[in-house]
């Protein structure tokens, strides 16, 4: 097992090499000049020189890219072009608002999407099991950008329950432990900030989990079917188990191999998905910062972030791998 | 070997089954399958529908989509108490008519399934081809090319190349096929070392087929059912992807009647126009919901190994 | 003295678009305390869904008991709610299946998937169930039993993993255990090993065992009393002496001759019953097995025979012993 861990470890390197040059690459070599982009069209010649040279644009690419390189091996990003800031400084200061987002999503789309996908497959053809496959593939298809603003206009606008955007009110104010504000106002036992924190984070993050929600329903019903043929399902009712031991035990066990490698792709829909939501609900995360820097063509920041977003996730489906392998025994003796 | 086999009487044993069903093509079964199959047809009639809008747009639409009228902003749905029937859907800040612009916005999105559908098919096919059949540097560099391009979140990878590009709907359509061409690859690749193992292409060679012939007509017709199914399928993310773009101003430029540029223009007006944000995304859903539909139908019905 | 188990008049049947196929149609036998009772015939006819019923564990839908009695000690199985069925499935009843590859869970250990049914019917501790799971694993001779009870399924080989079935069905003592097929997967030399176990411990433990076969040897080697079925009906019924001996029922008597035998003589040559076992949903009228047999005359094409005793203690289905 630790053998595996370490292989898949180091086979995340030349990963992350290759993400660094397509990053690198990408965005040098489309056409168009970064300085010209930054400053506009009608920018002086001298001031593009200047920049030009400020960035290192004026070497050739692969002096460039082994600068890069270099930095990135340090862990420097470089600067932002807009506030001179250190990306990496910048992307700290927003990273644990994705996370949190992400992880309230995740829970959200884990347990809802899990348990109908368990109860369809338990009551095969049933009206639940219809509705709930109708839904799911709804699901799949929803723009969630529309559905976070159809889910601000009913409770927000309308019913006024939820905070329309953001991600705490203005007069609240937390101790930063973890930057997870939720988790660092149980920390501090500050329930009012709590309380503001939750009622902030439950439409982006209901908006942000719709797809894999719907992706992990799917999956798991389709899992937990295919299990339930087995042979080994039969011998545990033989054995006069419940059908809450047949299904939640023995058969949710092997069914959740599958649905572990479909939890860890979905990561990736997650982290792209936070773009679209961060972006309707004004939640200060790297989504939100990187459209920023799209927006502002600050081409060092778009760099930087993406670079970071790609290793994040590859770095997570490493780990999907390794629990895989962990949850399934078969894996281990290979 | 020897030409023994051809020697042999060409009969083929009849079929097992009680005599009363004839054997036809596998083409047929799977048409047959298809129009049984619920799901696909339910998906079927949701994208005719949006085709018909797509096509006749010009004589369906009641006004013009872009045409501006001061004297009818934010007007309502028609059900509305201050509603009229000159705009049933209501219209936006520039009082052009919603129901207008929701057909013309069909016509974009359809445009835009082929275009950039065509983009990944064309280039993952042809990669996943080669990858498949000279394997070895060849299919390695490819394959790890794709996995490269896997290694990002497909939105990200296209806002990322949008904004180098630049921000318009043809942009948007060639950084969205750029980034779905791995599925297409990883999946001709696949089907292409199944085929290419088989007794018949080893036959064809054996009979001095060029390798262009090869591929082309033989060994792809023959993994068309799974490529049909992620072409459909590749549609819907397609005209989700592209709503996206349009949505955070990477795609479509105003006044393009593009349903998540609408999207874009009807978020400032949800505390007063509500109509402006809800029929775009339906539409949006509705045409992402029909390909997926018959994506699925036809997976069940073009897949022998997934049918029970 | 009543019998350990009476299975009377039953009638299973699996509801399907394409019509009901009677599986098992008006099926009766007994079975006394400690005894081994065989059930033959070819796959298809009915055999494995007996064992099922008497389990209850018909995939319902589309499968349905629609008739008869399983008398088990007394009880009938068929009217017992379902919490009362489940006390009594690998409890007083277990089971043996035919695929031991696949007929346990994968992710889980062989010791605690035994040491499962000690804590669900006996009420005993994690730690005591375990020590007793290594005792059973033992007693059904499998090696080093204090380590392989750690192991996982996939890290024993076919016969081991049957062994392992075996254990977790002697766990808690039943008074019958239902073995469908339950070497038909293995090698020969380990069949014959598994065969002699469960014959040592029926003999050991007094437990009554209904073996479920479509391999007339294994018939010989183990059974003391044989039912024959097809097409979902008991065709005949003989101690194991007896049918072997004077096989009455044209269908027993094919599948005696589709036996290799090695002692006599090379020139008899191997026969095969022509045919295959008819559809369910489409049974041939009169007799059931008319179509492949070659002694059929008019009546059998009419009329189904009814079960009747030519001999003491030896049933037929058949219009030629009428």
């Amino acid at each position: 097992m630790l053998s595996f861990i370490i292989r898949r470890i180091l086979a995340l390197i030349p990963t992350v090499f290759g993400i660094s040059v397509l990053v690198f690459f990408m965005i040098h070599l489309v056409p168009g000049d970064p300085a010209e982009m930054m400053l506009g069209e009608r920018a002086s010649e001298q001031a593009l020189k200047e920049v030009r040279e400020q960035l290192g644009l004026d070497k050739p690419l692969h002096v460039q890219y082994g600068r890069f390189l270099s930095r990135l091996a340090q862990g420097d990003l470089g600067r932002a072009l807009r506030t001179n800031e250190k990306i990496t400084t910048e992307i700290a200061e927003r990273f644990p608002a994705t996370v949190e987002l992400s992880i309230a999503a995740m829970i959200f789309a884990v347990t809802l999407g899990m348990l109908a996908g368990i109860m369809s497959a338990t009551r095969q053809y049933s009206v639940f099991d219809y509705s709930s496959m109708v839904l799911s593939l709804v699901g799949v298809s929803m723009p969630i950008f529309w559905l976070g603003l159809v889910l601000m206009i009913i409770f927000s606008v309308h019913l006024g329950w939820l905070p329309l955007s953001g991600r705490l009110s203005y007069h609240i104010h937390i101790e930063p432990i973890t930057g997870l504000y939720i988790l660092d106002s149980l920390l501090t036992r500050n329930w009012p900030a709590l309380k503001d924190a939750v009622w902030h984070i439950i439409m982006p993050a209901f908006t942000l989990s719709t797809i894999p929600m719907a992706i992990i329903a799917r999956i798991t019903r389709s899992s937990m079917l295919e299990v339930l043929r087995q042979d080994y399902i039969r011998t545990a009712k033989a054995k006069g188990l419940s059908p809450r031991v047949v299904h939640y035990k023995h058969a949710l066990k092997n069914a959740l191999i599958p649905v572990i490698t479909v939890i860890g792709l979905q990561f990736g829909i997650l982290l792209g998905g936070a773009i679209l939501t961060e972006t309707i609900f004004a939640w200060p995360g790297i989504g939100l910062w990187l459209l920023n820097a799209v927006y502002a063509r600050d081409f060092n920041a778009v760099q930087g972030g993406t670079m970071l977003i790609a290793t994040t996730f590859v770095t997570i489906n490493m780990l999907v791998d390794i629990l895989y392998a962990w949850i399934n025994p078969r894996i281990k003796v290979s | 070997m020897t030409a023994a086999a051809q020697t042999l009487p060409n009969s083929q044993p009849a079929p097992a089954n009680d005599g009363l069903e004839k054997s036809r093509s596998p083409l047929v079964e799977a048409l047959l399958r298809l129009r049984k199959n619920k799901t696909a047809m339910v998906g079927l009639a949701i994208i005719s529908l949006f085709l018909v809008m797509a096509l006749f747009a010009p004589w369906l639409a009641p006004h013009d989509p872009i045409e501006q009228s001061l004297y009818s902003k934010l007007k309502p749905p028609v059900w509305d108490a201050k509603g009229t029937w000159d705009h049933i859907l209501g219209t936006d800040d520039f009082g052009r008519d919603l129901l207008s612009r929701i057909i013309y916005g069909a016509r974009i999105s359809m445009v835009v399934g082929v275009v950039s559908v065509s983009i990944s098919l064309f280039f993952g096919t042809i990669a996943g081809a080669l990858a498949g059949f000279y394997g070895g540097k060849i299919d390695n560099v490819i394959m790890r090319f794709m996995d490269l391009l896997l290694a990002f979140p497909s939105i990200l990878l296209a806002i990322v190349i949008v904004a180098f590009l630049g921000p318009s709907l043809r942009n948007a359509m060639i950084a969205i096929g750029v980034v779905s061409i791995p599925r297409y690859a990883r999946l001709v690749r696949g089907s292409v070392l199944e085929e290419y193992a088989k007794d018949y292409v080893q036959a064809a060679r054996a009979l001095g087929a060029r390798d262009s012939r090869l591929i082309f007509l033989h060994i792809l017709p023959n993994c068309l059912a799974p490529l049909i199914v992620q072409t459909t399928l590749g549609f819907a993310s397609a005209i989700l992807e592209a709503a996206a773009l349009s949505f955070l101003g990477l795609g479509a430029q105003p006044p393009t009647p593009e349903w998540g540029a609408m999207l874009a223009n009807g978020r400032a007006l949800i505390l007063r126009a509500w109509w402006a944000v809800t029929f775009p995304g339906l539409m949006i859903l509705f045409s992402v919901l029909g390909f997926n539909l018959l994506g699925d139908g036809l997976r069940d019905a073009l897949d022998p190994r997934l049918r029970e | 003295m009543t019998k350990l188990l009476e299975v009377q008049n039953l009638k299973t049947y699996f509801f399907t678009d394409r019509g009901v196929a009677k599986a098992v149609d008006d099926v009766s036998f007994s079975l006394d305390t400690g005894k081994t009772l065989c059930v033959v015939g070819e796959s298809g006819c009915g055999k494995s869904v007996t064992a099922l019923s008497i389990m209850r564990l018909i995939p319902e839908p589309p499968g349905r008991i629609v008739g008869g009695r399983i008398l088990f000690e007394g009880t009938d199985l068929v009217a017992l709610p379902e919490s009362r069925m489940r006390s009594i499935r690998g409890n007083k009843i277990s089971m043996i299946f035919q695929e031991p590859m696949t007929s346990l869970n994968p992710v889980f250990r062989v010791g605690d998937q035994i040491a499962e049914v000690l804590e669900l019917h006996e009420n005993m501790k994690k730690a005591d169930a375990m020590d007793r799971a290594v005792e059973l694993l033992r007693m059904v001779g499998i090696p080093s039993p204090e380590s392989r009870v750690r192991d996982y399924p996939h890290q024993m080989s076919g016969g081991m993993r049957q062994r392992v079935m075996i254990a977790m069905a002697l766990a808690c003592n039943p008074k019958l255990i239902i073995a469908d097929e339950p070497t038909t997967a293995l090698d020969v030399t380990i069949q014959a090993q598994i065969l002699e176990l469960m014959e040592e411990l029926s003999r050991t433990t007094g437990t009554a065992i209904l073996l479920i076969t479509h391999d007339l040897g294994v018939v010989a080697e183990t059974a003391e009393h044989v039912v024959v079925m097809y097409a979902g009906r008991v065709v005949e019924e003989a101690p194991v002496r007896e049918l072997f001996h004077d096989p009455l029922h044209p269908y027993t008597r094919g599948l005696m001759r589709s036996i290799p035998s090695m002692s006599e003589d090379d020139k008899t040559r191997l026969e095969v019953i022509p045919g295959v076992v008819p559809s369910l949903l489409a049974l041939p009228v009169g007799c059931k097995f008319n179509d492949r047999c070659r002694h059929a005359f008019d009546r059998c094409l009419a009329e189904e025979p009814p079960l009747t005793t030519p001999k003491e203690g030896h049933s037929v289905r058949c219009w030629l012993f009428h």
